[in-house]
């Protein structure tokens, strides 16, 4: 109690100390929090408006140069032409790798689905399937190479085995793409959205099911009025974080698998931010381009939140 | 009444064979992974392929192990994904109580500003953050791998979600016993949430464990060099040695994977924690 009477005799001393105290619960996050989130945010805004390479000090100011030789088009000899196609094409192969993103969650909540089903010996394959979430990306993106070769890869056997002749994968435009995606969807397969689909399932309420069963409800129904809604909160959460990583997505796979190529079809916005800054020195030029993402990622995001919170269901 | 019987046997025979085609195509590969790490250099390239290396080279591993100093991305990879653990646990369990347990002017809206940071692309950062590490002259060394890692807001936003959960019913009866803040927090708080820590100790870690693009950019000597980014490293130097870069992938995987066997539990109640919360 002695703080107690302390406080009530003498209020400022205690507000000081309790501010005192607050600020040594919070300042050792805080200030990183300031020097290593907040400070950065700012100062690449700052150098999006800059020519800098790093070397020179300081960097240029140059205004809105770098946006507009990013996002701009101007009248060449056919029509109009992008000042940089480069960022159109490398913004393409992002979204298409998004594309496959319901793919994967159709996936994931099947295989949820079939974890649920409480079948012995379930939970040593649900250990098996998260194994290449677990594995480090960088092994699995060595092994995918292999598996890829054209040549000697074990996936072209298979397939030959089966009397069909296998594409030069990783090595030819049409197929790098969905040769990187089909391996994305192999390794989360098992992984974090299954586990999260595995949970709300849990949480599906068994009396409303038997409701169902007993108004005569087969499988396929009471999925779609029982189940489905009642998971809902999981599918938007999970949608609206893949979203988000898959803008800043493909960037171990470019580096580690293809280099980005053949032709820049694996090449990734992350992986161009990447080139801009340490193989190139644009360091102005690759902040406006993380700039752009920020911005899309926002958009997409709030337009995901306001379409999406409609359709939720919150039991 | 059979019949309803036997159906049911289908029906399980069914999910069991969905269940093991599935797991065969996790299993091959990681088959195909171990087999050829140990095969002769020529078996590599033999068409048609053999399933089983015979003879079995396990001097392969040797040979990469050698080839870089992998036994230096061991160390610097545990040396750091420790340190970031404990650096997170530290600095987010204590924002996390004062943004749970004290009041301070401004409060939610610094919070709301944490939350809102969760959704900036890291490579908005990336740039700044280097520069600044270069500035201080960080590049290649353990400052700049390990500390601008510690001070994330997802940590301190997943336990201030589980502090508010924790009945404050205890933290009165000690504040009358004549604890302080400090006492409450370290005696009452962190205790009582183990298993949130735990989560977010485990998740720190493998996140730190396979890191990729901030040792990139951060370590470019070898001896500075992490497993993920020495491996890169040594695939640029054997680019076809298949069997050799195999052999360091496993070397590269299977302590992830130990972590795993032996956090599993903390794994999946965590990503569950995780998902509701958010």
């Amino acid at each position: 109690m002695p703080t107690e009477i302390q406080e009530i005799r003498n209020p400022k001393s205690g507000i000081r100390r309790d501010l005192f105290t607050t600020l040594l619960f919070l300042l050792p996050n805080l200030l990183g929090f300031l020097a290593f989130t907040v400070g950065p945010v700012l100062a690449s805004l700052l150098l999006s408006f800059t020519v800098w390479d790093l070397l020179t000090w300081p960097p240029k100011f140059c205004g809105f140069d770098n946006f507009v030789e990013l996002l701009g088009f101007r009248r060449g000899s056919a029509g109009w032409e992008a000042n940089d196609p480069r960022f159109w094409q490398y913004m393409w192969n992002t979204v298409f790798y998004m594309f496959f993103i319901p793919v994967s969650m159709g996936l994931s909540l099947g295989m949820a689905l079939l974890f649920n089903r409480k079948l012995p010996g379930v939970v040593a394959f649900r250990t098996l399937y998260f194994l290449p979430t677990i594995c480090s990306a960088v092994s699995m993106a060595v092994l995918w190479k292999w598996l890829y070769n054209a040549d000697f890869g074990l996936i072209n056997f298979l397939l030959a085995k089966i009397g069909i002749q296998g594409p030069e994968w990783l090595d030819s435009v049409a197929w790098a793409k969905p040769a990187i995606a089909i391996m994305g969807l192999w390794a989360g397969l098992g992984g974090f959205n299954t586990i999260l689909y595995l949970a709300a399932l849990q949480d599906v309420s068994r009396d409303l099911q038997d409701a169902a069963s007993i108004d005569g409800a087969n499988a396929w129904q009471r999925f779609l009025y029982v189940t489905w809604p009642s998971i809902s909160p999981t599918t938007f959460f999970v949608f609206i974080m893949s979203v988000i990583g898959g803008f800043q997505g493909g960037f171990l796979q470019a580096f580690m698998m293809t280099g980005g190529g053949p032709a820049g079809a694996t090449t990734t916005i992350d992986y161009y931010i990447y080139n801009k800054a340490y193989a190139w020195l644009k360091m102005g030029s690759a902040s406006a381009i993380a700039w752009v993402l920020f911005i899309v990622v926002f958009v997409v995001t709030l337009i995901n939140w306001r379409f999406g919170e409609e359709k939720v269901e919150y039991v | 009444m059979i019949s309803a019987v036997s159906r049911k046997t289908w029906g399980a025979a069914s999910w069991y064979l969905v269940l093991i085609l599935g797991a065969i195509s996790m299993v091959i590969p990681l088959f195909w992974m171990a087999s050829t790490s140990l095969k002769e250099t020529g078996a590599v390239f033999e068409y048609p392929p053999k399933w089983l290396p015979v003879p079995a080279v396990w001097h392969n591993y040797v040979e990469a192990w050698k080839a870089v100093p992998f036994g230096m991305f061991y160390i610097n990879s545990i040396v750091i994904a420790v340190a970031q653990t404990f650096g997170v646990l530290l600095t987010s369990s204590m924002a996390a109580f004062a943004f749970a347990r004290l009041h301070f002017p401004g409060r939610n809206k610094l919070f709301v500003l944490y939350l809102g940071t969760l959704m900036i692309p890291s490579a908005v950062t990336m740039i700044p953050t280097f520069v600044l590490m270069r500035w201080l002259g960080w590049i290649n060394t353990y400052e700049a791998l390990i500390i601008p890692g510690i001070f994330t807001a997802y940590g301190t936003f997943l336990l201030r979600q589980f502090f508010l959960g924790v009945p404050t019913d205890l933290e009165d009866a000690a504040r009358i016993d004549g604890c302080n803040k400090l006492g409450i927090y370290w005696n009452i708080i962190l205790p009582l949430a183990k298993p949130a820590m735990a989560t977010l100790g485990v998740f720190t870690f493998i996140g730190s464990w396979n890191n990729f693009m901030w040792p990139l950019i951060m370590a470019n000597d070898l001896e500075m060099m992490t497993l993920p980014i020495g491996l890169a490293a040594f695939q640029n130097t054997y680019r076809t040695d298949w069997n050799l870069l195999m052999a360091a992938s496993v070397m590269v995987m299977i302590p992830s994977i130990l972590v795993f066997l032996f956090g599993q539990r903390y794994f999946v109640e965590g990503i569950k924690l995780g998902g509701i919360k958010g």
